[in-house]
């Protein structure tokens, strides 16, 4: 307990890279005390990292797993209609509408991740000289737009998922009674909505965020 | 990881998961075979087939036609279909086609060997064979006299080769070891097949394993029907039957004891499934049992295709088909020999 609050005493006064190395001295020692988890070491970790950082790794979370879930859902959906289209051609232009909406899904990331990308504004944040640490809001906005970027990016991956396999179902249905396929497109349409949601969310998470810095005094 | 098929699946077999399906829907319905039974000669059943799937392999046979000959460019259509198929098939899918054929390998085995018994032609035999089950050094087989020099000399090459450990013995070939021979490989073959789906696991594993052991106890079944007043003992009985299916191992107690038909029927209606096939027949009505027994697995085969993901719909297509074929040749047969009275007996109609 002493030496804890030493450390937190002392983290302020020092330069950055001599009190990482000090931590992770002391990151050590609390494994050798029992201590799993090192909770001044992790918030020192975590104010040590830029807000810049988490803000690009949300947009690029935003655009990557929607493409991946996109991309997933077009060949699942692609091989089955292209083996049922063997026997039964009338069906590919129609059933072009289950591709269609799983490149909705990619849509839908690329869009969130040019919203994310815009709240990037310069001047660029800095940290503050006195204490090495980044300004609260500039903090709050770079976790802002990572969560922005995760809700959307997977709530979009598992959407495109279930759009590929419903469309790939639909796909073969239509091929033995083209009756079912309206039915399955409701199904369809349904199921590309729960993409919608993450994008709703995530724009309104970004919405309050502004990773901006002041002009130094001239 | 069962349920979780549906985001590999594809990777692999979601095209030709496709084609199956349409060659499914190719397959004849009621509507086809009442237009087939409504036939006068072989040539109308021709004229009726040639809107059908069979159509490009019947067009180009001359008058007069043969019953044989309609049903063997219906089995070249199956075949063609077949080849096609498993030349596009990946890895898992392409050994899982691989088993489903393994079943008329054994057929042709015990066909060549029972002819070569006869003093039959070989080449006269070798058309008879099932083209699914054709391996290179099939022709060799007549040469073989006891069952030693059989796997010795043929069938070591061949993906048989493991069912024959069990039933390997220097005995002479004779009618009645041939058929053992022919059960033990079917079981060995069977409980094999069934491992390997469960590896597979998944749908495959669930929709495969109710397939297979309908097999095997329709096998169960028929070998004690006709092993009942045989100088088949027992014990020698019960190691023909294979070890999974519903009626393992406490239903394979009671038919290895049973004597008769009634005592098989008891022993089948312990399983629910069964005894809803069992109570379709009347008492006394057994020559109906294989009838029975066909349309429920043809019910069986039909549902699968109602699930999606899983390999059992290529093993599936090729049992209905076979049906199919086997339904045509019974009707073909009917009309030829003027017995269009008894038309409906043998026809197991597919949806």
């Amino acid at each position: 307990m002493v030496r804890r609050e030493r450390n937190r005493l002392r983290v302020p006064a020092r330069a950055p890279a001599v009190m990482a190395s000090q931590q992770l001295l002391h990151f050590g020692d609390a494994l050798s005390r029992g201590q799993l988890i090192n909770w001044d070491y992790l918030g020192f970790l975590f104010k040590q990292i830029s807000p810049y950082f988490f803000a690009c790794l949300g947009t690029s979370l935003a655009v990557g797993l929607s493409i991946a879930g996109a991309a997933w859902g077009i060949f699942i959906t692609g091989s089955s209609l292209l083996g049922a289209a063997i026997r039964v051609p009338r069906i590919t232009s129609k059933n072009l509408i289950s591709i269609i909406f799983c490149e909705a899904v990619a849509i839908y990331g690329v869009i969130v991740a040019i919203i994310l990308s815009t709240r990037l504004e310069s001047p660029f944040v800095v940290r503050d000289s006195q204490t090495g640490l980044y300004p609260i809001q500039a903090m709050t906005a770079g976790y802002a737009i990572y969560g922005s970027g995760i809700t959307t990016g997977w709530s979009n991956l598992v959407c495109g998922l279930c759009v590929g396999i419903v469309g790939s179902s639909a796909a073969l249905s239509d091929a033995q009674n083209a009756t079912l396929f309206v039915k399955i497109l409701v199904v369809e349409i349904f199921g590309s909505a729960l993409g919608l949601f993450g994008v709703i969310i995530g724009i309104i998470i970004a919405g309050q965020a502004k990773l901006q810095g002041t002009l130094p005094p001239p | 990881m069962y349920g979780f098929e549906a985001l590999w699946f594809n990777i692999k077999d979601g095209y030709l998961d496709g084609v199956v399906r349409g060659h499914r829907s190719g397959l004849l319905t009621t509507a086809d075979y009442n237009n087939l039974c409504q036939c006068e000669t072989l040539d109308d059943i021709k004229l009726n087939l040639t809107g059908t799937d069979y159509g490009p392999y019947l067009a180009n046979e001359p008058s007069p036609l043969h019953t044989t000959t309609i049903v063997d460019r219906c089995t070249e259509k199956l075949v063609d279909d077949w080849n096609k198929m498993r030349a596009n098939a990946d890895e898992p899918l392409g050994e899982f086609m691989d088993y489903c054929t393994y079943g008329h390998m054994i057929d042709n085995v015990v066909l060549i060997v029972t002819g070569t018994l006869h003093e039959r032609d070989v080449h006269e035999l070798l058309e008879k064979c099932n083209p699914l089950g054709m391996f290179d050094s099939i022709a060799t087989l007549a040469v073989a006299s006891s069952m030693r020099e059989l796997y010795r000399l043929v069938l070591v090459d061949t993906p048989l080769a493991p069912y024959f450990s069990e039933s390997l013995s220097a005995e002479d070939l004779d009618e009645m070891n041939i058929e053992i021979m022919r059960n033990t490989l079917y079981k060995a073959y069977l409980d094999d097949f069934a491992a390997f789906c469960r590896r597979l696991g998944g749908a495959t594993a669930e929709v495969m394993g109710g397939l297979l052991s309908f097999e095997a106890d329709r096998r169960a079944l028929n070998i004690t029907l006709n092993s009942i007043g045989t100088e088949l003992t027992r014990d020698d009985r019960r190691k023909l039957y294979s070890n999974f299916g519903l009626l393992y191992p406490h239903g394979h107690h009671e038919l290895a004891a049973a004597e008769d038909f009634d005592q098989i029927r008891s022993a089948m209606e312990k399983c629910p499934p069964y005894q809803a096939i069992f109570t379709k027949l009347g008492f006394g009505e057994s020559q109906m049992l294989d009838k029975v027994l066909f349309e429920e697995e043809v019910r069986r085969l039909c549902d699968t295709f109602e699930q999606q993901f899983h390999y059992s719909v290529f093993f599936a297509y090729m049992r209905l088909r076979e049906q199919e074929i086997r339904n045509i040749m019974w009707i073909a047969e009917c009309v030829a020999q003027d017995q269009k009275i008894r038309i409906n007996d043998g026809i197991v109609y597919l949806f």
